[in-house]
């Protein structure tokens, strides 16, 4: 812990001074943390460190494991093609329990203790909400992977970006066209009460009410149920969609008992892909889900067209043509979210390189590079497909998928345009300072 | 022992934590510099709850409600109506007293084993509660302050709280005013009342105190210190979420206080430092560290049952307030 | 769905709930009823039972019925040995001492959630119901497993009644609830009995995790509603009163099932809380408990 190079001047006497009597101090200060480690400012020769936060406990565990398959091997990667810049990339990992309050400290410890380049990975809302203000406070670059609509809202700071995953707004008002089209006009939607749901219920009602369609009812879903059986008496009678979409550890139950309430005289069913990911579709119970339909990032299943960087992309995460893990074939991936963290770093390298990034001192440059982008083409690095990046909403909008269930697999109806998913509003970070 | 030299020990001992926490702040690097501000913050809680259970013998499972009334108070206070953090800091120990004597005017009626489940399941309710009224909390995800809402004017200088050294300081100078009024409460003679509610509720009650009375103050200053620490913790991290409602922000005060040393006024700060430094050491090994919490609990209980300070008090060293 | 069936989807949705209900919070009321102490490691026994069901289950993954059955004489078993083992590790060596017990089993529960998060991961795992069919009414399917639960349930329930009531370690067991002391000097082996009933307890409450776990899914969270839950009932229906424990079982059952279907789920949970709390103040032996010794 030798803090040789010179850091920002005399500009803040204070903060000087005790960066001098912290050499002195620093050994006593040491023996509280094993895992304190040297550091200095970043050499061009020294690795690139990457902060991942990571949901390894609570809720988003399931989507945590999966997170970190595709980023150690996009990692792998990187680093054999020559890492990024020419430094090869280190990812420290941080476990923030999917709690926004440790999420927050998380990205204080990568920037203080791990004085790390730049912070990414973040997927549920909630964390990503109480995560970014802190980030913005620290200058700390904090790439999400969390599909919510927060970034491209304006809600957030200039500091953090979303390039690797489309937002739940353009996503949703790219399917009502097709839900009005094919399925009907009446929806009932199910959606979790919180603000990923929230966006859900708002954007899908402007964006169905935009085709002539209504709403038949709301069930938000209270974030501490367990049981939804007696959720199901609510969706009126003349409900001709059933729109879902629910997330945590009791997805399976959610669908395995609208299975049981509805069996075969059910009305059309629309649900988006979060309400089974990570779970088996040859689940004992979910037969009824035959001839319904999903929304799919990134479709599970390798259908016969098969691209070859989505071949590529599931030989390297290990994960075979059915969306379950190569290992073992009942660990069934995320797939539809934990591309996004693939194409982040794919993303994050091509900034970097662009902007000339050093070290710390050039966050500033790294943003404006980030902002300067405008397109990612489909290959081996964007294997989800080609995307358009807004630099000043901080969000990239790429193609959505439409599947329907037959004999427990997914097979692609429709495929968006990224036309279908726009939308308008007036959010510019690059107005915000730096 | 004078009670001269008494007061001398007692000074040296607590004066002396105070300066050693001030001074630390000129040799931490700078994540752990960030860490004593928490820690700072989180022993005033700690200590409010130990006046409760240290010296009045109650033992609460629901503080982290009083916590969260702080948290809330200030924070929704700075959030929808832009106040200024120094009001806010008020009304947030003011919803901690607030709610404290409100719960201690019900609860109180029960003691022992019974107080425990009311006030856990009062505190349960404020958790509820607390993701009921999503569309003015958020619930789970929280809100957050922004940088600009947490500085203020003072005499025409801009205080910044999300500056680093102004936030050490401040915390600093809440635990040393927290620290002095423990100090105060627990030397004068309703002090000495409450031990002996503690020691002997029935023959204190005999003596002609009024019990009731006694409880209820003591709680209340309990509420007011873990609002206050909770208003504090707000305004530094700019963060308020339903998961400071919930009941792991309970049992931590309880594992701070029992580790310290109950009844000790030194202790819930020891308590405090030594438990947040073990589970960020836990962290780094395994993501189920709250098997340390666990596992502490139990040491403590079966092994260690007076703490780390009231050892040392039972060691012959029985001026240590 | 018009009304009746609505009303009829939510009683039997509530009968469900209340008799896992009950044999989760019967377990909770024998231990503080005999041994006058509260578990709040209570609902990290039902998990555990929960997590050993998937783990046995997945042993015969070939034959589910037996698998389940498996875990269904087994995970008890095990989950009453650590019991056991806690017993006579922490709990006797507090002597019993009501508040020390609690802060003890606050310690116990974290060490179980956190070994198992650890052994066992931070996932939900389904287990494949036994029976799986499924019942057709007129207005809504229902899933034929739940009525399973109901039958087992209520199987569970008369073997501890009638091991309470009519055997001699029932005898044994209330002689030492009405007094430890007396028991003692008459010959009744009381920490045996302690260790006895606490492991029942334990038992009952893992039993009720694994009838549920092919409802919901093994988890290590999902210890801490069975807890709250039970500590309603059991409080509710009076500290030491196995009818009270029951019948509270199920109006909180019912009235939840019905409550939280026309009003916010979560209200009701509010309510019930704050009603335990004044219950526990106004009415210390609950709505349905005898009066105190």
């Amino acid at each position: 812990m030798n803090q040789k190079t010179p850091r920002s001047g005399a500009k803040k006497s204070l903060i000087t001074r005790r960066s001098a009597i912290k050499t002195i101090g620093a050994a006593s200060a040491l023996g509280l943390a094993p895992g304190y480690v040297r550091y200095a400012q970043a050499q061009t020769s020294e690795p690139l460190k990457l902060g991942f936060q990571l949901h390894s406990t609570g809720i988003g565990a399931a989507y945590g494991r999966w997170y970190d398959r595709t980023t150690q091997a996009a990692v792998k990667l990187i680093n054999a093609a020559g890492g990024i810049a020419g430094r090869q990339v280190e990812i420290v990992t941080e476990d923030d329990g999917t709690d926004p309050k440790r999420g927050a400290e998380v990205v204080e410890k990568f920037a203080s203790q791990h004085k790390v380049d730049l912070v990414f990975g973040t997927l549920f809302s909630h964390v990503v909400i109480g995560s970014a203000p802190r980030a913005g406070e620290l200058k700390m670059p904090y790439f999400v992977v969390s599909e919510g609509y927060h970034v491209a809202s304006g809600a957030l700071n200039r500091y953090v970006f979303q390039p690797g995953i489309t937002d739940v707004r353009s996503q949703v008002s790219s399917m009502a066209p097709w839900i009005a089209g094919n399925l009907g006009k009446k929806v009932t939607m199910i959606f979790p009460d919180y603000a990923f749901g929230h966006d859900h219920r708002d954007f899908f009602t402007a964006a169905i009410e935009k085709q002539g369609g209504s709403i038949a009812a709301l069930l938000p879903i209270p974030p501490t149920e367990t049981s939804y059986t007696k959720y199901f008496p609510q969706i009126p009678a003349e409900t001709e969609v059933i729109y879902h979409v629910m997330v945590g550890p009791g997805v399976l139950t959610f669908v395995k008992e609208m299975g049981e309430h509805f069996g075969s005289q059910r009305p059309q069913i629309f649900g988006f892909i979060d309400s089974l990911e990570a779970v088996d579709l040859a689940s004992p119970g979910l037969e009824f889900l035959d001839g319904t339909y999903f929304w799919e990032a990134f479709p599970r299943y390798a259908g016969a067209n098969q691209s070859a960087e989505d071949k590529f992309y599931r030989e390297h995460v290990g994960v075979d043509g059915n969306g379950a893990s190569t290992a073992d074939a009942k660990d069934i991936s995320t797939f539809s979210h934990m591309f996004g963290c693939w194409e982040t770093l794919y993303v994050i390298k091509q900034a970097i390189e662009a902007s000339g990034y050093q070290g710390p001192a050039d966050k500033a440059k790294l943003i404006e590079a980030t902002e300067a982008l405008t397109s990612f083409a489909a290959g081996n690095e964007h294997p989800q497909g080609d995307k358009l990046f807004d630099g000043k909403r901080h969000q990239c909008y790429g193609h959505q998928f439409i599947s329907k269930v037959e004999g427990n697999k997914l097979n692609v109806v429709h495929k968006t345009s990224i036309e279908d998913g726009q939308y308008e509003n007036d959010t510019d970070y690059t107005k915000q300072s730096l | 022992m004078t009670p001269a030299l008494r007061a001398r020990r007692i000074l040296l001992l607590h004066g002396g934590l105070a300066l050693l926490l001030l001074l630390c702040q000129f040799v931490l690097p700078d994540y752990h510099h960030t860490n004593f501000v928490s820690i700072m913050v989180l022993a005033v809680y700690a200590l409010g709850y130990n006046l409760l259970v240290g010296y009045t013998g109650l033992l609460s499972l629901g503080h982290a409600m009083f916590f969260a009334a702080g948290l809330y108070g200030a924070g929704m206070g700075v959030h929808y109506f832009a106040w200024n953090p120094v009001v806010a800091f008020i009304a947030g120990a003011a919803a901690g007293l607030f709610l404290a004597v409100l719960v201690g005017l019900v609860a109180l009626r029960t003691s022992g084993v019974a107080f425990m489940i009311v006030t856990m399941m009062f505190a349960q309710a404020a958790f509820l509660t607390t993701l009921y009224f999503n569309d003015v909390t958020h619930g789970d995800e929280g809100l957050t302050l922004t940088q600009a809402a947490r500085s203020f004017a003072l005499f025409g200088t801009v205080i910044d709280l999300t500056n680093p050294a102004i936030r050490y300081n401040l915390a600093w100078l809440l635990l040393a005013g927290a620290l002095a009024v423990m100090l105060l409460v627990v030397l004068s003679p309703a002090g000495r009342v409450l031990i002996a509610i503690r020691e002997n509720e029935e023959r204190t009650r005999m003596l002609g105190y009024d019990v009731r009375r006694y409880k209820l103050a003591a709680l209340g200053v309990s509420g007011l210190l873990s609002g206050a620490a909770g208003a504090a913790y707000v305004l530094f991290f700019g963060y308020v979420g339903s998961s400071f409602a919930a009941i792991p922000y309970s049992i931590y005060p309880l594992l701070w206080v029992l580790l310290g040393g109950v009844g000790t006024v030194a202790g819930p700060v020891i308590g405090t430092l030594l438990m947040f430094y073990l589970i960020e050491i836990a962290r780094d090994y395994s993501s189920s560290y709250m098997i340390v919490v666990g596992a502490i609990l139990l040491v403590l209980v079966l092994f260690f049952p007076k703490g780390i300070i009231g050892s040392w008090r039972a060691r012959g060293q029985g001026w240590i307030p | 769905m018009s009304l009746g069936p609505h009303l009829l989807l939510a009683i039997m949705e509530g009968t469900v709930s209340a008799f896992v209900l009950a044999v989760t919070a019967l377990g909770l009321s024998l231990v503080f009823g005999v041994m006058r102490i509260v578990n709040v490691a209570h609902g990290e026994f039902f998990m555990l039972g929960a997590v050993l069901a998937w783990w046995l289950t997945s042993l015969v993954p070939e034959a589910p019925f037996w698998g389940f059955m498996l875990a269904l004489a087994v995970a008890p078993l095990l989950v009453g040995t650590i019991a056991i083992v806690a017993d006579r590790f922490v709990l006797q060596r507090l002597n019993y001492q009501p508040e020390a017990t609690i802060v003890a089993t606050i310690g116990l529960l974290y060490i179980l959630q956190q070994a198992v998060l650890s052994i066992y991961g931070p996932e939900a795992r389904p287990v494949v119901a036994p029976i799986n069919f499924r019942i057709v009414l007129p207005w809504f399917g229902y899933s034929g497993y739940k009525l399973v639960v109901v039958g087992a349930a209520i199987l569970l329930l008369l073997a501890a009644w009638y091991g309470v009531t009519r055997t001699r370690f029932g005898l044994i067991m209330r002689a030492t609830q009405f007094d430890g002391e007396i028991a003692q000097a008459f010959g009744i082996p009381v920490k045996r009995v302690y260790a006895a009933v606490f492991a029942l307890g334990a038992m009952l409450a893992a039993a009720a995790g694994v009838l549920v776990v092919p409802l919901q899914q093994a988890h290590y969270l999902m210890g801490l509603d069975p807890l709250l839950l039970s500590f309603v009932v059991v409080i509710i229906g009076g500290l030491d009163s196995l009818k009270g424990t029951i019948v509270a079982a199920f109006i909180i059952g019912l009235s939840d099932g019905i409550i939280s279907v026309f009003f916010s789920p979560t209200l009701a949970k509010i309510i019930a809380t704050l009603a335990v709390a004044l219950v526990l103040v106004f009415r210390p032996n609950g709505l349905f408990g005898g009066k105190v010794r």
